[in-house]
């Protein structure tokens, strides 16, 4: 079974790349959970999901404390919360940040494995707003593996009926090309 | 064959609404089972549900107005959480006293004060003594299984009581998990049309329902009530067979399910999603414990429980309830049919206090050393 948890700010759709990462699982026949950090969401304030991904029916119900992988929706979280908490030894990282700002980043994300793409500029180039959630998820299938970009491309459309599904299938396949291991 | 969705349990329990083709629904929303209220307008409202919906002002007006609509004989729903259904409580022994089969999804949420809007049980629990079926869910499954198993058991001739199907407040409501959806006309077939025996408020043909019943007349309702529960210990595990039959799910005979009991020298009893993460813990940490998991806690199967605790090294309860000053509710019920079996008491969860493995191991070990039997023991608490 594989753990993710997903750190954004309220209003960059975690919560979302949560369920399109549990959709595409489905896809992929797997089997999934995915579910917010239970409580109140205020737009720009720090937030998490949590994604759990196995071959088999997830029985487990409490919450996530040693993810496998972590995404970060957003660099400016480095640092003000911890996002690699409880990662596990082997875990990965990977984190919507610019080539320029993983100098400094990296120092804050340790030993682990990291991954990186620029989302915020695919997103505002492919959606117009930036919002990098589906962007994010497209890098995070390409970095790890758990799922298949496929898969991810008909969550997206699922969860996005109509030309907001293309643009957002154009983000996660753009950063599935882009994204980069530091 | 069915179809499998990736969708929370508030959806799992709208679909489930929907396959059952209900009349009228009057619902007031509350988080954490708003968004069963949202699914249930715009099911509605785009005519994939030919149901009156019934904006109502309030919960005490929602169960209200499923009462009187349930009292002209259509099928109903309502659903609510919380303070919501505290807010019902009155109307709750009405439409258990009228006999009317409705039914109820309650995203048990806990209480104020201090404000919570996360899970326990003490909503539903609050609620125990209002002559409702209460079951209990684990799994998104489960909601959209039980829903719908609800209304063969309320419409049932020897139940006709009314049923609140309860699940996890966000541990479910908000956690999306693939669900096998059925055709909706299996479902139609399966649960039948609901055809009122006894009464109906009907112009063409006028009766009183729900009148006054004085010292000469009220116990012998109460006691039939009290009959009709009892009844329902039989047509549960029926529908819960018959349900199997048809769809291949079941959940062991629809009052309990027993995990890993037989080869089990510890066994705990819990209610709720919390049972998930107990299979894991047997499956992956602890193969010599056992689970029973209480499904229907009204009308509580009693017997079958103590049957499967007898002799056994220890027992143990989980509450995500409590009653203050005495012991916590599903201990007492166990202990009260089985008087002779050591049983400890634990108290976890309330107000969303999330039970994660290492609680669920320490559970085991309060039951291994015999504590717990005649005072709670609270797992994860800094008072």
């Amino acid at each position: 079974m594989i753990e993710v948890r997903i750190h954004g700010r309220g209003g960059q759709g975690a919560v979302t790349a949560a369920e399109i990462l549990a959709i595409a699982a489905k896809e992929d026949g797997k089997y999934s959970q995915a579910f917010p950090f239970f409580g109140v969401e205020r737009r720009g304030a720090p937030v998490q999901a949590f994604a759990r991904i196995s071959d088999h029916f997830i029985r487990v119900r409490c919450q996530i404390y040693e993810p496998d992988h972590v995404v970060v929706l957003d660099p400016s979280l480095v640092g003000t919360v911890n996002v690699v908490k409880g990662l596990k030894e082997d875990g990965v990282v990977v984190v919507n940040a610019r080539e320029e700002e993983m100098n400094h980043l990296s120092e804050e994300l340790g030993d682990y494995d990291v991954y990186y793409v620029d989302a915020t500029s695919i997103a505002l180039d492919e959606l117009g707003v930036p919002i990098v959630n589906t962007a994010m998820v497209g890098a995070y299938v390409r970095a790890t593996g758990t799922v298949s970009l496929d898969a991810v491309k008909d969550a997206i459309r699922m969860r996005f009926p109509g030309e907001i599904g293309e643009k957002n299938v154009s983000a996660a396949e753009r950063a599935y090309e882009e994204v980069k291991e530091l | 064959m069915g179809e499998v969705h990736v969708v929370n349990g508030n959806y799992s329990a709208a679909e489930a609404v929907k396959a059952v083709d209900v009349d009228v629904i009057a619902a007031y929303p509350i988080t954490p089972q708003t968004p069963v209220v949202e699914y249930l307008s715009e099911f509605v409202a785009n005519g994939e549900l030919d149901a009156e919906f019934i904006h109502v002002e309030s919960e005490h007006s929602a169960i209200s107005a499923v009462v009187g609509a349930s009292a002209t004989g259509v099928r109903v729903f309502t659903a609510t959480a919380s303070q919501g259904l505290a807010l019902m409580h009155e109307v709750l022994f009405i439409a258990s006293g009228m006999r009317l089969p409705i039914v109820m999804t309650v995203a048990n949420r806990a209480l104020s004060a201090p404000i919570n809007i996360w899970c326990d049980h003490s909503d539903t629990m609050a609620q125990r003594d209002t002559s409702w079926i209460q079951l209990y869910c684990e799994s998104n499954q489960e909601i959209y299984d039980t829903v719908i198993q609800a209304y063969r058991i309320a419409e049932n001739e020897d139940v006709l009581l009314p049923v609140m199907v309860c699940y996890d407040g966000f541990t479910l409501s908000h956690t999306l998990e693939p669900v096998e959806f059925e055709p909706e006309d299996e479902i139609r077939e399966f649960v039948g049309e609901f055809e009122p025996i006894h009464c109906k408020l009907d112009p063409e043909e006028p009766m009183t329902l729900g009148p006054v019943g004085g010292p000469d007349s009220y116990m012998e309702f109460k006691k039939m009530q009290h009959e009709a529960m009892k009844e329902a210990l039989k047509v549960i595990p029926e529908v819960n067979s018959e349900f199997e039959k048809r769809f291949g799910r079941s959940y062991g005979d629809g009052l309990i399910e027993p995990y890993n009991v037989d080869d089990a020298d510890v066994v705990i009893i819990a209610m709720g999603s919390v049972c998930g993460t107990i299979k894991h813990v047997i499956d992956e940490h602890r193969s010599d414990v056992g689970l029973i998991k209480v499904k229907a806690f009204r009308p509580f199967p009693g017997d079958d429980i103590r049957r499967l605790i007898e002799g056994k090294d220890a027992v143990v309860t989980i509450d995500r309830a409590h009653s203050y000053g005495s012991m916590p509710p599903l201990w007492t019920d166990v202990k009260a049919h089985a008087p002779d079996v050591e049983v400890s008491s634990t108290i976890a969860g309330l107000g969303g206090r999330d039970i994660r493995v290492e609680d669920i191991l320490e559970v085991i070990e309060v039951a291994e050393k015999g504590e717990g039997t005649d005072e709670p023991v609270w797992i994860n608490v800094n008072v």
